[in-house]
């Protein structure tokens, strides 16, 4: 099995590189005009858990983060897709 | 290096990616019915679909010399309308019976609504009636938790066997239900919305490597035909030996499918 050495050889590069791409995509939402809808909240929440997964795995408590966490089926799809972020509002709505 | 793809959708891809998986070492590709990218006007269109899948389609791969199978179903994309999905459900019967057909597939949610939960429970007991092995897609993204879990609900209320049945498209927070619970498990590779290589080999470290496979599900969307042969590569950096990694792409899905009567390669 590959040590600690050999996986920061094999992957902190690609990590740093999503890092800065994350602070850059952050950044750059900033410095746009409009509205931001729920998708950025998720992400802050997502961001937190990273930092903070508990008893979880941190990609673990990052999906669930971006999951919603309502337990009955919805009476109908209004879209076929997916946003990566569950809408509270829409979910409390149901 | 030998491997099985236990999930393409063949029908969205051109004949240089049966090429180029005929040269990766592909010795079986696997192609669940889903969604063609849109809503199909009628279901004349299911039919052909299902022709295709079951002709057409093998043909073109045994032209690379790759045996190709296939699973039948009306997608949860398009089962929202149930009228329409129970048409296509009538259209299974006829087709059951042709030799690639492995079983029913891939069934399950997308937006977890009541009408899809119906139509998925309704091809569950279509699968025991014909006792055929079931593949089944979990949603995506933000729905991927919630549908899962009402999916192994409906399962266990039906009574299926587990063993016969593999849950796809885990990731980190289902994986551990999935296998949990019996049932296999398939971790599907894409570049943006599933698992990258090196999560899928995180997956296998964490949940071991028991019951479970890793697919492509190259279709028309963001996705790579040879993304099964690059995670074995993968593996290989984290210093898996040969044989381990033939497990998890050859022996694992070849194992499963063996549960499918007319999986023989």
């Amino acid at each position: 099995m590959p040590s600690k050495k050999d996986i920061l050889d094999l992957y902190f590069m690609p990590a740093r590189r999503d890092l800065i791409e994350i602070a850059a995509y952050l950044d750059r939402l900033d410095r746009h005009e409009g509205e931001e809808d729920f998708r950025v909240a998720g992400f802050y929440k997502a961001l937190v858990a990273l930092q903070n997964p508990g008893d979880k795995s941190r990609a673990e408590a990052v999906l669930l983060a971006l999951s919603d966490h309502s337990e009955t089926p919805i009476p109908a799809a209004t879209i076929q897709g997916a946003f990566g972020a569950p809408d509270e509002s829409l979910i409390n709505s149901q | 290096m030998k491997y099985i793809e236990p999930h393409g959708h063949m029908v969205s891809r051109t004949t240089d990616d049966y090429q180029k998986m005929a040269m990766a070492g592909c010795e079986a590709i696997c192609e669940p019915a889903f969604w063609a990218g849109y809503d199909r006007a009628s279901v004349q269109g299911f039919y052909d679909y299902f022709r295709q899948l079951t002709e057409y389609e093998p043909a073109r791969a045994a032209k690379f010399g790759i045996p190709h199978f296939c699973w039948l179903c009306i997608n949860p994309k398009e089962s929202e309308d149930a009228g329409f999905a129970r048409e296509v459900l009538s259209l299974i019967p006829e087709f059951i019976d042709r030799p690639t057909v492995l079983g029913i597939g891939e069934i399950g949610l997308n937006k977890n609504t009541k009408n899809e939960l119906a139509i998925f429970e309704e091809h569950v007991e279509i699968a025991k009636k014909y006792d055929q092995p079931i593949l089944i897609h979990t949603p995506h993204l933000e729905d991927k938790l919630k549908g899962t879990k009402l999916i192994i609900d409906a399962l266990k209320n039906a009574n299926v066997d587990s063993s016969r049945v593999v849950i796809d498209h885990v990731e980190e927070h289902t994986a551990g239900l999935v296998l949990d619970n019996g049932f296999w498990a398939g971790m599907t590779l894409y570049p943006e919305s599933k698992c990258t290589p090196a999560r899928a080999v995180d997956i296998l470290e964490n949940f071991g490597m028991e019951n479970i496979w890793m697919n492509s599900a190259c279709d028309w969307g963001v996705s790579d035909p040879l993304a099964v042969v690059k995670t074995a590569l993968e593996m290989g950096k984290r210093q898996y030996d040969k044989a381990t990694i033939e497990r998890v792409i050859y022996d694992n899905p070849k194992s499963f499918l063996e549960n499918c009567p007319n999986f023989k390669i």
